[in-house]
């Protein structure tokens, strides 16, 4: 009774991440890479994500205080930011990254920074909701998106 | 369950984010290919030993137009097109200038959706263009023009190869540069 119990969470932790829209399709394509062979590679690729990451918001926030703004460079920082955000399928954090980049084109500070909040924001959202996902994961037994090992 | 080693492709993937490069390993080595990952275009031309062919185009031109003084063997490269230093773009026609190196097929990956860039890349010899996250459907189209250059050199192991062929996952035509689908 417990087990399933435990599976249910886990499944209802998994599915409301995607109904708040938190997560987005590609989050699913990393699941399916997962076999038994390889069965943790979502959270290590998104601990990857986070460990690259948060170097990378530094550089934004350092390159936020300059005075002038470097608007290249900050949408170079952007890009690889968006990108990685992207391929873990973080579908808010990557909705501020295309805003910010609209701000950066036309050279609108203010806006680069508002945004800059709100995607930092969204991103720590997400790593607390996803760390509280793994670690329920792992407590419980493991019947997530599986394929059968090649 | 794996049965024919020796005949798997070896496939070099040239990235510089950890996390992507994690990723088309991941995708590279579910469809059972060999994968060396290097994170610059300069460390993939020294992983293929062009400093070495360089050297040999000094000399006096082959009797075998076959031998290809390749350090090792890379059936398909497939690189990221914004890096820093080289792009994958350099890197593509760096490449296809080579006399040893110029048949391996490459593809190039990218996240941006830029058609003056595709078919600029294309233009240079670029077997493929895949718009990033990459997919596994888009791993699948990889095979062919592997088995293509397999039968340039006639390789022994091509019907084993062609035997295990299997389709992972339903064929998505969601990177379709033909159509310049925006991701």
């Amino acid at each position: 009774m417990e087990r399933n119990q435990m599976h249910r969470q886990v499944s209802v932790m998994r599915q409301s991440l995607f109904d708040q829209g938190y997560l987005d399709e590609q989050f699913i394509q990393l699941e399916e890479l997962q076999d038994d062979a390889n069965p943790n590679f979502v959270e290590e690729v998104v601990t990857l994500y986070y460990r690259d990451s948060s170097r990378l918001i530094l550089s934004i926030d350092q390159a936020l205080e300059r005075n002038p703004l470097d608007f290249n460079k900050l949408d170079t920082y952007m890009h690889q930011f968006k990108g990685s955000s992207t391929s873990i399928g973080a579908k808010k954090v990557k909705a501020e990254c295309t805003q910010f980049r609209e701000y950066c084109k036309v050279g609108n500070g203010e806006g680069c920074m508002r945004t800059f909040q709100q995607a930092k924001k969204e991103y720590t959202i997400l790593k607390r909701k996803l760390e509280a996902y793994f670690q329920a994961r792992q407590s419980g037994p493991s019947e997530t998106a599986c394929r059968p090992r090649n | 369950m794996g049965m024919v080693a020796e005949a798997q492709f070896h496939v070099l993937a040239v990235d510089d984010s950890n996390l992507d490069r994690k990723l088309i390993e991941r995708l590279l080595k579910t469809s059972s290919y060999h994968v060396t990952a290097v994170d610059s275009g300069s460390k993939a031309l020294e992983f293929l030993g062009v400093l070495k062919d360089e050297q040999n185009q000094a000399n006096p031109p082959s009797v075998f137009p076959n031998d290809h003084h390749q350090d090792v063997d890379v059936n398909l490269i497939i690189t990221d097109y914004c890096m820093p230093g080289m792009t994958g773009y350099d890197l593509l026609r760096k490449i296809k200038e080579s006399k040893s190196l110029k048949d391996i097929p490459v593809v190039i990956m990218s996240s941006d959706n830029i058609p003056s860039r595709i078919n600029r890349c294309l233009e240079e010899g670029a077997e493929e263009f895949f718009l990033k996250p990459v997919q596994l459907s888009d791993v699948n189209k990889l095979r062919p023009h592997l088995l293509k250059g397999m039968a340039k050199e006639s390789h022994p192991n091509i019907d084993k190869i062609k035997a295990m062929e299997e389709t992972h996952s339903p064929d998505r035509t969601r990177t379709n540069y033909n159509g310049l689908e925006v991701a």
